[in-house]
C-alpha cells in the first residue's frame, strides 16, 4: 500500500487514545480538535518519540511500530520530518547549521545543501541568524526548511501557525500551503482551528477525547457533521431542542429555552440544529413577508465584531447564535448591541443531528 | 517617603553584605603586600602545595564532569522509581562535614576501610597519596557539579532533544550536539562551583590523605601549616590562593559567555 496507517491504544492521563487512521499516498490530512484531545500524541507516536503498545504505525510498504511483532524503529531511522509547535529550532546554532543538523556528509557540501533549502523557503539570506534574531514567521520558514531537509516520506505539523501573531497568520498559512503542494511530501498537520485544517489539508479528521469522531472532506464535515460537537469545530450554530413530524414531509424542533425552528433532515427525540452563520439572514423586528425561509427567530443583538467587510453578529434567541452578514447590512440595519431583529434562514440549510 | 526608606534600606542591606564578604579578603591584601606575594610563590613547599592543588583539583574536576555529566543528565530527563532517593543521596556530601567526609572516606577507602582490602589487592594506595587527595576533592566537590548540571539539563526544552531525534540523530548525538550545549551555561557555572570546592577543600583531605609537601599538602593544608608558625607567609600564600581562584572563577564565567560552549542559548 502507499500511504500511511496507524493503528494505537494509548491510555494517556486523562483520556485513552484509540486511533485507527488512514492516509492516502501523497495525500495531505489534518487532525483537528480541541487541546487535550490526543492529536499532538498521535503524531509524536508516529515520529517514534513515544511507543504505545498496542500501536502500529507504516508509512508505504515501511512497517515503523509494530507491536506484535516488536518491530519499533528509533526516531532517527523513520523518515519522518517534524515541525514543532514552537519550532524546536536549535538556540545554539545559525540557521544554515539548524537545516544542515541532518544532513550527512562535510562541512562544505552541509553548508551547500542547508543554504541552498533555506533559498528554496526564501530565507537564504538569514542563513548566518540564530533563531533568536528572526521573526516569528522566518523561524517557521526556517522549521520547514529542516523538517524537510532529509526528504521525508511523511511530514509531521504541530499547529504549525499557533507561534505566529494573528496579523501574519492568514498569510503564513497560506504560503505553507503552497510549501506543502511544492514538496509533495505526505503530510499531517495538527490544528485546533477547523479553517486552518480546511486551508492546509485535503482530508481531515476530527479528534475529541482520545478518537475520530469523524473524517471527511472540510466540506463534507461543514454540509453533513456527524456531532453537534464537529458542527461547531466546523463553525456551526448549534441549537439543542426536541424534534417531532411535521406537516409537509418537514421537521419541527421545539428549542431549549424556546422558539422552533424547521428542517429538511427527518428525525425524532432530543437533537442539535445546525446551522451555518453565513446562512442566517437579518431582518428589522416585526411581521414576516412572504418567504422562502422557514425559520424566523426573534433575537436579541449582543455583539457586532467587523471583520473587513463582514460582521459577526452575536445574537440570543435566547439560546446563543451567530450570524455573519456584510457591514453593509449592519449599517442599514442599524444593528448595535441591544437591539432586537428577526434571524431566518431555509430548513434545507438546517441540519439535525442526534444528541 | 516610605517608598524612598525602602529604597535606602535595600542599599543598606547590600552594602553590608559587600562589606561583610569583601573586607576579609581585602584585609589579606592588606596584610600581604604584592612583595610578600611574590616572596612567597619563591618558596618550594608554597610552589609545590600551588601546583599539587591546581593538578589534583583539575584532575578531580575531569573526573566530576565526565562521570558526572551523563549521570546528571540521566536525573534530569528520566523518571524512574527511587529517583528522589537518588538525587538526595547524591546531594548529601553537600550538607555533610568535612570532618565527616573524612571518617567516611577512611572507612570506606582506608586500609582498615570497606573496600581496604581490595584496593590493596588490586595495587591501589590511597591514603597520604596524591590520589587519595583526588579522591577527597571528588567526593566533596561533585554534588555541587551534578546539582547544577541536572538543573541545566532539566531546563533545556525537551522538543529540541525530540526535534534532534527526528533529524537522524541517534540519542547520544542528541545528548553532545544539543543538550549539552543548550546546558552549557548551568554546566560551566557547576565546573566553577565544583573546582572552586575542590580548591578550597581541606578537613577531608586533611583526615584522608594527610599534609605531606608535595603528595598531598594542597594550599590549604599548607596555609593551615605555615598559620601555627609564621602568619605573614601563611597570609602571603592565602593572597596566592584568593587571586588564583578569581582568576579560576572569571574564566570560567566568560567560557560559559563564549560561543564555545552555547552561550546565550536558553
Amino acid at each position: 500500500m502507499s500511504g500511511l496507517e496507524v493503528r494505537v491504544r494509548d491510555p494517556l492521563r486523562e483520556i485513552e487514545l484509540d486511533v485507527d487512521l488512514r492516509v492516502n499516498g501523497s495525500g495531505r490530512a489534518a487532525i483537528v480538535g480541541p487541546s487535550g484531545a490526543g492529536k499532538s500524541t498521535l503524531l509524536r507516536i508516529i515520529a517514534g518519540l513515544r511507543s504505545p503498545d498496542p500501536g502500529r504505525v507504516v508509512v508505504g510498504d515501511e512497517v515503523w511500530l509494530d507491536s506484535s511483532s516488536g518491530i519499533n524503529l528509533p526516531p532517527e531511522e523513520r523518515a519522518c520530518g517534524f515541525m514543532f509547535q514552537d519550532y524546536a529550532l536549535f538556540p545554539h546554532l545559525s540557521a544554515w547549521r539548524n537545516v544542515a543538523f541532518g544532513l550527512a556528509g562535510d562541512r562544505a557540501s552541509r553548508r551547500r545543501g542547508a543554504i541552498e533549502q533555506l533559498e528554496r523557503f526564501g530565507v537564504g539570506r538569514l542563513a548566518d541568524a540564530r533563531p533568536a534574531a528572526l521573526s516569528g514567521g522566518e523561524r517557521q520558514r526556517v522549521a520547514l526548511a529542516r523538517a524537510l531537509s532529509r526528504d521525508p516520506k511523511v511530514l509531521l505539523l504541530d499547529e504549525p501557525l499557533s507561534a505566529l501573531d494573528t496579523r501574519t497568520r492568514a498569510h503564513a498559512g497560506r504560503e505553507l500551503d503552497a510549501a506543502l503542494g511544492r514538496a509533495g511530501a505526505m503530510a499531517i498537520v495538527v490544528t485546533h482551528d477547523f479553517s486552518e485544517a480546511a486551508l492546509l489539508a485535503d482530508e481531515i479528521f476530527v479528534m475529541d477525547g482520545g478518537r475520530v469522531v469523524q473524517q471527511g472532506t472540510a466540506a463534507e464535515l461543514s454540509a453533513r457533521p456527524a456531532s453537534a460537537f464537529v458542527a461547531d469545530f466546523a463553525g456551526a450554530v448549534v441549537l439543542d431542542g426536541t424534534a417531532r413530524p411535521a406537516a409537509g414531509g418537514l421537521t419541527r424542533v421545539e428549542l431549549d429555552g424556546g422558539g422552533t425552528v424547521n428542517s429538511t433532515d427527518l428525525t425524532e427525540g432530543p437533537v442539535a440544529a445546525l446551522v451555518f452563520p453565513w446562512e442566517i439572514s437579518l431582518e428589522p423586528p416585526g411581521p414576516s413577508h412572504p418567504s422562502s425561509a422557514q425559520n424566523r427567530l426573534a433575537v436579541d443583538v449582543l455583539s457586532v465584531t467587523e471583520i473587513g467587510n463582514r460582521a459577526r453578529v452575536g445574537l440570543a434567541a435566547p439560546q446563543p447564535l451567530v450570524a455573519e452578514v456584510t457591514t453593509d447590512s449592519v449599517r442599514s440595519l442599524g444593528l448595535r448591541p441591544g437591539t432586537r431583529a428577526t434571524a431566518t434562514w431555509k430548513a434545507t440549510a438546517t441540519r439535525l443531528v442526534a444528541r | 517617603m516610605r517608598r524612598a526608606t525602602f529604597a535606602v534600606g535595600l542599599f543598606l542591606a547590600l552594602f553590608l553584605v559587600l562589606a561583610f564578604l569583601t573586607l576579609p579578603i581585602v584585609a589579606i591584601f592588606v596584610h600581604a603586600s604584592p612583595a610578600d606575594l611574590i616572596k612567597s610563590l619563591g618558596e618550594p613547599d608554597a610552589r609545590d602545595a600551588l601546583w599539587l592543588s591546581l593538578k589534583t583539583s583539575l584532575a578531580a574536576l575531569a573526573i566530576i564532569v565526565v562521570i558526572g555529566t551523563p549521570a546528571a543528565y540521566l536525573l534530569a530527563t528520566r523518571d524512574f522509581r527511587g529517583r528522589t532517593v537518588v538525587v538526595t543521596l547524591i546531594e548529601l556530601p553537600l550538607v555533610l562535614p568535612p570532618a565527616v567526609a573524612g571518617i567516611a572516606l577512611l572507612a570506606s577507602f582506608g586500609p582498615q576501610g570497606l573496600f581496604g582490602s581490595a584496593l590493596h589487592d588490586a595495587g591501589i594506595e590511597l591514603v597520604l597519596q596524591t590520589a587519595g587527595v583526588i579522591v577527597a576533592l571528588t567526593f566533596v566537590a561533585a554534588p555541587f557539579y551534578l546539582r547544577q548540571a541536572q538543573e541545566a539539563f532539566a531546563a533545556v526544552d525537551r522538543s529540541l532533544l525530540d526535534a534532534a531525534r527526528t533529524l537522524g540523530a541517534s540519542e547520544a548525538r542528541a545528548f553532545i550536539r544539543v543538550a549539552v550545549p543548550c546546558a552549557g551555561q548551568g554546566i560551566t557555572s557547576g565546573m566553577a562551583l565544583a573546582w572552586g570546592r575542590a580548591l578550597g577543600e581541606f578537613g577531608a583531605t586533611l583526615m584522608f590523605a594527610g599534609s605531606f609537601q608535595g603528595i598531598t599538602q594542597t594550599v590549604p593544608l599548607a596555609i593551615f601549616a605555615r598559620f601555627s608558625t609564621d602568619f605573614t607567609s601563611a597570609l602571603a600564600l592565602s593572597g596566592v590562593l584568593v587571586l588564583v581562584s578569581a582568576a579560576l572563577l572569571l574564566s570560567v564565567k566568560m567560557l560559559g559567555r563564549s560561543s564555545v560552549l552555547g552561550g546565550g542559548a536558553t
